[in-house]
């Protein structure tokens, strides 16, 4: 599903994030990403969908090779992954409901399927009540699990997400990742990274462990 | 094919809803100037070609002036090499022509006789009536020369200056349209920074994001053109009604006529034009510089 070979990462500043990196995560795993604040977990999140091109390397994504990927052909890779943000990226000048329906615009389903689907992925991070709800008015753990429910909303078979329980208390924390495991169970592929070791060591699953832009 | 309609029409409404009124409005009357000065220039232009431009004079005789005389005269005119053509208008056929204008007949009743002279309608070999006008002022038994076509053709050529200043005119509103819709959609891009960034990290493609930019730019220059097309069109029946009391007195129909049918779509459809570009030109600048980091 996922393939690191190689891969280094140099900003044009000239800091080296990512040095010789190789993993690969086969489809439906699920894996975290650990290690210290600018590790280079963050660098190696965005090579996946395409916000970032290794400066040298592969990065192989559903069998598609993304560093050689056309500027044209990104839409349509990062449509078939789920992507988290720390900083969640919500919009707020509009609906949880229609925060959802963002990714649908453009996906081609008709209005009933994407009314559909959008209340399917609400209801399955608990958050059908709050569909009205501006998500100014949700608490940090409530934003998380919005934003969760747009990255899935239209079924990728890749969840990539960088500090999701970042800034969370620790109940919220674990509801969101008991959600991430969820979709791990139906067969996601799921990427999560985090700083919290003791999060991490409770799960039992694949761990890759960057430091200083190497993974060890 | 379903889907990228829904898309188009998606794009379509929310360009609805990002359109300015206010930008249309301005745009309307910026642009109804050369709408309307174009439906005035011709008005007059259809007046104007009804005044030939033939290069004829007409040559009139002494009131006191005997048939014998306009016969010499005439002779002299058939041997004038500059001239091409002579017509003898006797005196008593221009009175006949005369008398079909309103109110002419009552005014030579009361004057009792015939005021008019025998005159000759000659028609110019060359283009350049001025000489040969003099020249014919001075042959005997000639009263005056009148050369109609000198003056049509310097109303001609002022007409033709006044569409080249209303041509200059429109294509520095052109600019001025296109500059707005520039202006219009970098602001959108810029309070919708959040929503495009987004759309591009989750799968938007560039058309889909550019789409209802280019909606704008072409909607908000269509409303453009409707707008200046209304202002036009009430100016005129404005002006038209002043002129029909004008026109009336001097027993003429003549009103201002709009723009044909095929001129004020061709407005409509240019305003349109000219905002998709603009909106394409703010697009293809503004949006490169949102991209998700």
């Amino acid at each position: 599903m996922i393939s690191f070979s190689a891969v280094a990462k140099r900003y044009p500043a000239g800091q080296e994030a990512l040095r010789d990196v190789s993993f690969s995560l086969e489809a439906g795993e699920l894996a975290f990403l650990t290690g210290r604040s600018g590790a280079g977990k963050s660098t190696l999140l965005k090579l996946i969908p395409g916000i970032e091109r290794p400066s040298a390397g592969t990065v192989v994504v559903n069998g598609q090779n993304v560093g050689a990927l056309k500027r044209r052909a990104i839409p349509y890779l990062r449509r078939n992954i789920g992507l988290v943000f720390q900083d969640q990226k919500l919009l707020y000048d509009r609906s949880v409901y229609d925060n959802v329906m963002l990714p649908l615009s453009f996906s081609g389903n008709t209005p009933a399927e994407s009314a559909r689907r959008a209340r399917a992925a609400l209801d399955k991070v608990g958050l059908l009540a709050r569909e009205r709800a501006n998500p100014i008015q949700l608490s940090g753990g409530e934003q998380q699990r919005l934003a969760i429910a747009r990255a899935v909303v239209n079924r990728p078979s890749l969840l990539v997400a960088d500090e999701p329980t970042a800034n969370l208390d620790a109940e919220s924390a674990a509801r969101i990742l008991d959600i991430f495991v969820a979709f791990h169970q139906v067969g996601v592929t799921v990427l999560i990274s985090t700083h919290d070791q003791a999060l991490v060591s409770r799960f039992g699953k694949k761990v890759l462990h960057l430091e200083a832009g190497k993974i060890l | 094919m379903r889907g990228w309609l829904r898309q188009h029409r998606q794009a379509f409404r929310a360009a609805l809803r990002r359109m300015g009124v206010l930008n249309a409005l301005v745009i309307g009357v910026a642009l109804s100037f050369p709408a309307g000065g174009y439906a005035l220039l011709e008005s007059l232009r259809t007046v104007a070609a009804r005044v030939t431009l033939d290069p004829q004079i007409t040559v009139f005789l002494a009131a006191s002036a005997k048939r014998a005389d306009a016969d010499a005269l005439g002779v002299k005119l058939r041997g004038e090499a500059r001239i091409a053509q002579v017509r003898f208008v006797p005196r008593e056929e221009a009175l006949k022509e005369l008398s079909s204008v309103q109110g002419i007949p009552e005014l030579i009743a009361a004057l009792g006789r015939n005021p008019l002279p025998d005159a000759f309608v000659v028609t110019s070999k060359e283009g350049a009536l001025e000489p040969l006008a003099a020249d014919l002022a001075k042959l005997p038994g000639v009263a005056r020369v009148q050369a109609d076509a000198v003056w049509a053709r310097r109303l001609a050529a002022l007409g033709g200056l006044a569409r080249l200043a209303l041509w200059l005119l429109a294509a520095l509103l052109g600019a001025g349209l296109i500059a707005v819709t520039f202006n219009t959609v970098r602001l959108q891009i810029l309070t919708q920074r959040d929503e495009i960034e987004v759309s591009k990290l989750i799968g938007a493609t560039d058309g889909f994001i550019r789409r209802p930019f280019y909606y704008v730019g072409l909607l908000q220059g269509i409303a453009g053109g409707v707008i200046a097309l209304a202002i036009s069109w009430a100016a005129l029946s404005l002006l038209n009604l002043e002129v029909r009391a004008l026109a009336e007195s001097y027993g003429s129909g003549f009103r201002f006529g709009f723009l044909k049918p095929w001129d004020a779509a061709a407005v409509v459809l240019a305003a349109g034009l000219l905002g998709f570009f603009g909106a394409q030109l703010s697009v293809s600048r503004h949006l490169k510089e949102i991209e998700p980091k």
